[in-house]
């Protein structure tokens, strides 16, 4: 760490550093960087670790005398170990050739397995407890001179372990080494796991093992496996409410104090950098889910209407939800994924189906069956009475059952209604409009919405959480306390440096403020979504290695702001009036075009749109969209995207019909990021057996665009643009073709 | 930035398979079935796979194998599940899967999965979430993920998962790039990415990033070439590999080559070896370079040869 930029704030460190510690964190600044062993890496190379890295690059020359010499002691070694090892010599002659071979080479681990059979064997005829302590002790010399000679031994540190687990030897002889080989090496994870290993089986406490990351950590801050370690043993102090960390507040305060001494003396020294982000994530996740967003929304009033494609001059066009058959979708939003939504976690009173019929699906293909949005779908018959208006209710939240992946219920009783009213049109109108009509997505088919705001605002659920006013989730005076004292602190480290983490951390910091202040309805909103934004374009400049990082958190803060309000979310809104269409022309789009969007956000905000442009953007994932139910047009013309399996989120809309994804770059790369995110035989999803009789048909091109299929089958999709991508050549449309039975045109072309 | 000398590290892998005899070699003999999973899968990326005697390698390797089914490293060593792997990689490499007993040798992988879900890498009974990899990625080259417990399987890794969003080797075990590749390749070949932050464990993982361009493998640790692939891979997984500056990690793999006497080393002017080289070459293949094969991120075998298995006639 000597010579780099150490932040020499006084005033930092008097107002907010403890005196003691200041002064380890001065000497642990003087103190050399870690061993520049080679990190050690996972399987298949072990040995390569001492003798494939750091060896300085010599021009080939042929051996000299000692390392051939050398060479041949070892070979007799190997040869004589194997053979012992074949024929079951176990004598003390034959174990000395072993113990000297791993000496040499400690990563032969045909090497170590003899010597284990070898005590075995030895043992089984043993019975006096000095002898057999006698024994162990004499293994743990030979691992301990392996271990001297290569530190990262895997091989050797089992061997130890499995000594130790014989019982008979004493493990403070253990914690010795560990603390000779510890100070050597500080960053060695072996030895950290064998630490662990030796607490465990010492029944050592974990404020003891604490203690000792506090020492480390004193010594020299930088030393992330010290304060990974603590990261451990403190989640479970604090799990276990262990005596002394059953306030948990009092316990992260200090936290955050020890941690801000790492990060304001070398701000560039990442070891406190995750350490700060996990505190964060402590002080602001609520522990049980949130709902964020339902659609619809509470006291919304709601149309449906049987005929898709129909000008319904005298309908709201927010208000109206088509479909060609009365299904009608209920989606519920949760800022984690959860499971368990069903009948008998969630009750909802209509007239028209029984509770106990609806089937709730998660929104996601993984194997989890959990996902962060559920829907299912209400069955309205085609009634031709237009006067009456349909109440819904749904309840749930009232009996445990919706959980997360790490066990927490959802448990706040939570309810919300809305009203559906049916539309339906005479023969006469319904003949005009079977003809489907093309969507055109030119600048000049969309006109800016001039209806009334209040339409929009009443189907879009801001605070959702007022649904569940009773537990609603107000930060606590300690939350924002500490968050305001963390905002304050970065901005003073910022105004001594222009530091990278100083920004980004101020910058995650403004937004969880912001999200926590959301949760407060009744406060007003100040956001920073301003200066936020700022944050990520100046660390774009700053740190250009990761542009791309500072990118995509700058599109969902941008996603954020759009989404924030009815007003900026109208300012989006264009009606759709195409002159040669008939039939959509009361459709309302969100258009977010052109934007420079590399990801998107906040999709809960937008469950309401049915018709969705976000063509010339950046985007190379449309996570996220799965939540939009509605969604039947959908726009992602000229954007990033690379391959099909980027797609995945539209196998769960089964209304789209329209989908305009021309000029991209799929087919364009040779590595697919996306391969093992989509569902599909590579990755085992479930119901996704690559059935080869019935997809095959021996047709080479169902294999060569397998994600086609994967993707595709199962869509109603009526138009389909392709044109602009790598991908589409002719075989590649006839292909498209055949999967998608409903399309009507591809590429502005009549599919015959 | 010099240009990937792709001839010449044809010609310094076929050269070391020949070499036996020096220190550097023998050293490694325990493992030369990895070290002929590494060449080999180099020379395929590097379109020359056809350059050795196919016959011959899959002849050495079936002589790796043990009653038990499992493979070892070498001749007359133990049995181990890490080479078992390499054997069944090889042969899949070579399309020669069908000289295997191919439920002799996934009874020898199932055969070591633990009651917590975990794997051990044989009888002696070491524990490490490479096992769960190795064990996930075997079977499934296999095709008989089914004789497994592959729930258990993904809790135990999930387990493993750390709060900066990385895994370790066993449960409380610091992340380690090396480490992360296996429960992230673990996670995404049995369906489970969810249990995965992307985002966290992205931002950890392009932090790996040093000013040289090159990838370390854990906070504070000096950049390597074989995170190129470790880091590299995980971040194509979970889809975040755009977070990190390609080129300059290219120009960093690229200026660890021997331009003379080809072979790629962990760092600039370093010896070169074959596990380096062969990280080197899966790192460009993995950044599209221009006439390197692709690689599966997951399977850590060409994508045509994942293919050609998974969607088979």
């Amino acid at each position: 760490m000597e010579g780099r930029g150490v932040l020499k704030s006084e005033s930092l460190r008097r107002s907010y550093v403890t005196p003691v510690l200041c002064v380890v964190v001065v000497a642990a600044a003087a103190t050399p960087p870690p061993r520049s062993l080679c990190p050690s890496a996972p399987h298949r190379e072990s040995v390569a670790k001492e003798k494939m890295h750091g060896r300085p690059r010599k021009a080939p020359k042929p051996d000299d005398e000692a390392s051939a010499a050398k060479a041949a002691q070892l070979q007799t070694l190997q040869v004589q170990l194997l053979q012992n090892h074949h024929d079951k010599i176990y004598t003390k002659e034959a174990l000395e050739i072993c113990a000297k071979l791993v000496e040499v080479n400690p990563e032969h681990y045909t090497a170590w397995n003899y010597r284990k059979l070898a005590v075995e064997s030895i043992l089984r005829s043993e019975t006096d407890a000095d002898a057999i302590k006698a024994i162990l002790t004499q293994e743990l010399r030979v691992a301990e001179s392996a271990l001297r000679r290569n530190f990262k031994c895997y091989a050797a540190w089992y061997h130890r372990k499995w000594v130790l687990n014989k019982g008979f030897l004493s493990l403070d002889h253990e914690f010795r080494l560990l603390d000779q080989f510890q100070k050597l090496d500080s960053r060695n994870f072996h030895a950290w796991n064998y630490r662990r290993h030796v607490a465990a089986l010492k029944n050592l406490s974990l404020e003891e093992e604490l203690k000792f990351t506090t020492d480390m950590i004193d010594t020299n801050f930088s030393n992330y496996s010290a304060w990974h370690n603590r990261s451990v043993l403190l989640s479970d102090l604090l799990k276990q409410k262990v005596q002394g960390y059953s306030h948990r507040e009092k316990v992260l305060t200090e936290e955050y104090e020890l941690v801000h001494q790492a990060i304001f003396t070398d701000p560039d020294d990442q070891s406190g950098w995750f350490y700060h982000l996990w505190l964060l994530d402590q002080t602001v996740r609520p522990d049980s889910p949130v709902l964020t967003a339902s659609w619809p929304p509470e006291g919304s009033e709601l149309v449906l209407s049987f005929e898709h494609n129909l000008s319904g001059g005298l309908l709201s066009p927010f208000r109206t939800v088509y479909s060609d058959d009365g299904v009608f979708p209920i989606v519920l939003c949760f800022n984690q994924a959860v499971g368990g939504v069903n009948a008998s976690t969630v009750t909802i009173v209509y007239m028209f189906n029984k509770n106990e019929d609806l089937s709730w699906m998660p929104l996601s293909t993984d194997n989890s069956g959990s996902a962060q949005a559920w829907v299912t779908y209400l069955n309205f018959p085609d009634v031709k009475d237009l006067s009456q208006a349909y109440p819904v209710e749904v309840r749930f939240g009232h009996s445990q059952g919706i959980v997360t992946s790490s066990g927490c219920h959802y448990c706040c009783p939570s309810q919300f209604a809305f009203t559906v009213s049916l539309h339906s049109f005479n023969l006469e109108h319904s003949e005009v409009a079977s003809n489907v009509e093309m969507v055109v997505w030119k600048d000049d088919g969309f006109n800016a919405y001039g209806g009334p705001i209040m339409d929009l605002s009443s189907i879009v659920s801001f605070d959702q959480l007022k649904i569940d006013k009773e537990c609603l989730q107000k930060a606590s005076s300690w939350q924002s306390e500490t968050i305001s004292n963390e905002i304050a602190l970065f901005r003073e480290l910022l105004s001594e440096i222009d530091c990278k983490i100083g920004n980004l951390t101020l910058a995650r910091l403004l937004m969880a403020h912001d999200a926590m202040m959301s949760y407060q309805p009744s406060q007003q909103k100040k956001t920073h979504s301003k200066e936020v934004l700022d944050l990520f374009i100046g660390l774009m400049k700053m740190d250009p290695c990761h542009y791309r990082y500072y990118k995509d958190e700058h599109s969902l803060v941008l996603m954020e702001q759009v989404t924030s309000t009815s007003d900026s979310l109208v300012r989006h809104c264009c009606q759709y009036d195409h002159q040669i269409s008939s039939g959509l022309h009361n459709l309302i789009c969100f258009r977010l075009k052109n934007m420079s969007l590399s990801r998107i956000g906040f999709i809960e905000r937008l469950l309401w749109v049915q018709m969705l442009d976000l063509s010339h953007n950046e985007l190379r994932s449309i996570e996220g969209l799965e939540a939009m139910q509605l969604l039947s047009c959908l726009n992602l013309s000229n954007n990033k995207l690379r391959s099909l399996t980027a797609l995945e989120p539209l196998r769960l809309l089964k209304s789209l019909k329209v989908l305009d994804i021309s000029y991209n770059e799929i087919g364009a790369h040779s590595i697919d990021t996306t391969r093992y995110l989509c569902a599909s035989p590579l990755s085992h999803a479930v119901g996704t057996d690559w059935n080869i009789n019935e997809d095959v048909n021996n047709d080479d091109n169902v294999r060569k665009y397998w994600e086609a299929v994967v993707i595709f089958k199962g869509l109603h999709l009526t138009q389909l643009d392709v044109v602009g991508n790598a991908i589409a050549d002719e075989r590649f449309r006839l292909l498209l073709s055949k999967v998608l039975p409903c399309l009507k045109w591809l590429d502005g072309e009549v599919v015959h | 930035m010099g240009e990937l000398e792709m001839e010449k590290h044809v010609r310094y892998i076929l050269t070391i398979e020949k070499k036996k005899d020096d220190f550097v070699s023998l050293v490694i003999e325990h493992l030369r079935i990895n070290g002929a999973y590494w060449g080999l899968t180099t020379l395929d990326l590097l379109g020359k796979i056809e350059t050795i005697d196919q016959d011959e390698v899959v002849s050495w390797v079936m002589k790796c194998q043990d009653e038990s089914g499992g493979f070892a490293g070498n001749i007359g060593h133990d049995p181990h599940i890490l080479y078992t792997l390499s054997a069944v990689q090889i042969l899949a490499l070579l399309d020669k899967l069908d000289v295997l007993d191919i439920d002799k040798v996934s009874n020898y992988v199932a055969g070591l999965q633990n009651e917590d879900g975990s794997f051990s890498g044989d009888i002696w009974g070491e524990v490490d979430t490479r096992f769960s990899y190795i064990a996930i990625c075997c079977l499934s080259i296999l095709r008989r993920l089914e004789k497994i417990n592959v729930e258990k399987a993904v809790d135990f890794v999930v387990r493993c998962k750390n709060l900066d969003g990385g895994f370790g080797s066993t449960p409380g075990g610091e992340s380690h790039a090396g480490q992360i590749f296996c429960c992230v390749g673990a996670l995404a070949l049995t369906g489970s990415l969810h249990h995965i932050d992307r985002d966290l464990l992205g931002w950890w993982l392009c932090e790996r990033q040093v000013k040289s361009g090159g990838l370390n493998g854990r906070p504070e640790k000096l950049p390597d070439v074989c995170y190129s692939w470790w880091v590299l891979s995980s971040l194509v997984m979970i889809d975040r590999v755009h977070w990190i500056d390609k080129e300059k990690l290219a120009r960093f793999i690229l200026d660890c080559q021997d331009k003379e006497n080809g072979g790629i080393s962990d760092r600039p002017d370093d010896a070169v070896d074959v596990f380096h080289t062969y990280f080197g070459v899966a790192g460009l293949s993995l950044l599209e370079y221009p006439g390197v094969k692709a690689i599966d991120p997951a399977y850590a075998l060409p994508v045509d040869v994942v293919n050609k298995i998974i969607f088979k006639k």
